[in-house]
């Protein structure tokens, strides 16, 4: 169960918190590709994707002095600022680890660094043409493997679907939870990413029935509780809140970040003690508590899918439902917008939108809280975003409207 | 003479003693037949995977103890999808993560020897099996496990 944040730390937290200090106002993506799709570059999409983030926030490019980044982003800040013509670079920062999970971090790193004065407009940028290097999902050709490698790679235990598999069925047993509620997540996305004309699976919807007859992957995955593997790119900006209430969109202000795993989670050979989780059961309530808001106060969430599985244990770890009433709690209708109980992954999300490494969910939070979804959230006030669960250090994050701060 | 019979088909990666040297041990003792994990012996705690310090009193004096070679599975998966060349045209196999009560409950990854489609029972007692690869050019051997009646 969630652990309790001290008194003291939420006392200390008013004075160095993010809250209400960093705002994004800019975001952008570039056309989304079906792995091996993009007809340009990689490096060339992810400066497609920040010209398209400035152009959306009515910023001159050469306004960012700033880059951040996660999972060793192949396109290095300094390249990007000289290709750029950056007058000035002043931040550049990756991620350390956990590949998708860096996603909300590297939005934290960003909003820290503005509020430290370290830079004033730092650009979150996430770029990936899967099909121009290797695939996530298919194992290296070497023919030996050692460190963590060794002690599974040969018992055919290699990708990241079989990475976790072993987590989500553990967490499965001992909750008693059953298949339909990873179908009810996969669903959700298939269902919302119909409205939006970006997502790759537009016009390719999903039904229960099909869910169901899909093959396996690895028990208890079958072929739609897996993300897609895509091409494409995607930016935010992000400035200081002074700045952002005079510029062009409705920002969209940090409540709180939160980044790391528990005890030991990255013990080799799966040894990690709270083995049963998507790795936020520390993570979360430090979101919470610098947020200073409640999963009640939550309007739409954006929860990374890796696997289905993965989103499961990461809504019951920010608290929105417990264990034992995810049967009852994940059905399409309460995870779909308008009306859903949980409106979730709003955008069709790595499923069904696109796997742009996760960070079209940030992108999408921030669509809600100005009304520019696909799949609007009436009144979306509050807006949580979820990265890369399962890994190790996970992040995830909260933004909100003015009148939340 | 016939090639020997694996779980997996030939061509997986197969496991190398990491360049430092840290598990080492562990994969000699396989060779042995022993299955070795390490204990601290300032404070006797059990430590998997393997690492330079004990965790639980920063010792760096750690042992490599033989254990005995059962314990019971925490949990499993059935994999379909081929991810790796080699395992095209073999599924499905088992994967096993294995708990032992025995040693600090540290727990090890290996197949599941038997009918791959079998039912698996998360807490069913199973015991080692080591699987030698010594026609190998640099010979190794996994650990594997199977259901203890």
């Amino acid at each position: 169960m969630p652990n309790v944040i001290p008194e003291q730390e939420r006392q200390e937290l008013a004075s160095r918190t993010i809250r209400g200090r960093v705002a994004i106002v800019g975001v952008g993506e570039t056309v989304y590709y079906k792995h091996g799709q993009a007809p340009e570059p990689e490096v060339k999409l992810a400066l497609q994707a920040i010209l398209a983030a400035c152009a959306d926030a009515g910023l001159d490019p050469r306004a960012i002095d700033g880059f951040a980044s996660y999972s060793n982003d192949r396109n290095d800040p300094s390249r990007l600022a000289a290709a750029l013509g950056i007058p000035e670079l002043r931040f550049s920062n990756m991620q350390w680890g956990g590949g998708g999970g860096g996603g909300s971090a590297a939005v934290g790193n960003a909003a820290a660094a503005i509020a430290a004065g370290y830079a004033d407009c730092v650009v979150v940028f996430r770029a990936l043409a899967q099909g121009q290097f290797q695939r996530f999902g298919a194992a290296p050709p070497a023919a030996t493997a050692s460190g963590e490698a060794a002690l599974t790679f040969p018992y055919g235990l290699i990708s990241p679907a079989q990475r976790f598999a072993m987590r989500v069925m553990r967490f499965m047993h001992d909750h008693g939870i059953g298949p339909d509620a990873q179908r009810a997540i996969a669903l959700a996305s298939y269902h919302h990413a119909q409205n939006n004309p970006r997502a790759v699976m537009h016009g390719r919807p999903l039904t229960p029935e099909a869910y169901d007859q899909s093959r396996w992957i690895v028990e208890p995955f079958r072929l739609f509780d897996c993300c897609m593997e895509n091409d494409g790119a995607a930016a935010l900006i992000l400035v200081s809140a002074e700045r952002a209430r005079d510029m062009r969109q409705r920002p969209a202000y940090l409540l709180g970040v939160a980044q790391g795993s528990e005890y030991r989670n990255a013990a080799r050979g799966h040894n990690a003690p709270t083995y049963a989780s998507s790795s936020f059961t520390t993570v979360a309530p430090h979101l919470y508590a610098m947020a200073g808001v409640t999963p009640k106060d939550v309007s739409v969430v954006q929860s990374y899918e890796n696997f289905t599985g993965g989103v499961l244990m990461s809504l019951v770890e920010h608290d929105f439902f417990t264990a034992e009433e995810a049967n009852e709690f994940l059905t399409l209708d309460n995870l779909s917008a308008p009306n859903g109980r949980l409106p979730l992954n709003t955008s069709g999300g790595n499923l069904a939108e696109c796997y742009m490494h996760g960070l079209e969910l940030q992108i999408e939070a921030v669509r809600q809280l100005r009304g520019q979804s696909t799949n609007p959230v009436p009144g979306a006030r509050v807006a949580m975003v979820i990265s890369g669960p399962m890994v190790t250090p996970v992040s995830s994050m909260l933004v909100g409207t003015e009148d939340v701060l | 003479m016939s090639a020997p019979a694996y779980y997996l088909p030939a061509g997986m990666p197969r496991p190398v003693p990491e360049p430092d040297g840290l598990d080492a041990p562990f994969w000699e003792g396989t060779r042995a037949g022993e299955l070795r994990v390490q204990r601290c012996r300032a404070c006797r705690g059990w430590q998997w995977g393997p690492e330079w310090i004990c965790h639980r009193c920063l010792a760096f004096d750690l042992e490599w103890t033989a254990v005995e070679p059962r314990g019971k599975i925490y949990s499993w998966e059935r994999a379909w999808h081929p991810v790796h060349p080699a395992l095209r045209g073999h599924a499905p196999y088992v994967v096993v993560l294995v708990e032992l009560p025995h040693a600090g409950n540290v727990r090890m990854v290996g197949n599941l020897l038997g009918d791959p489609e079998q039912a698996v029972q998360i807490d069913a007692p199973v015991e080692a099996v080591f699987e030698a690869h010594d026609d190998a050019t640099l010979p190794f051997t996994l650990v594997h496990w199977r259901t203890r009646r």
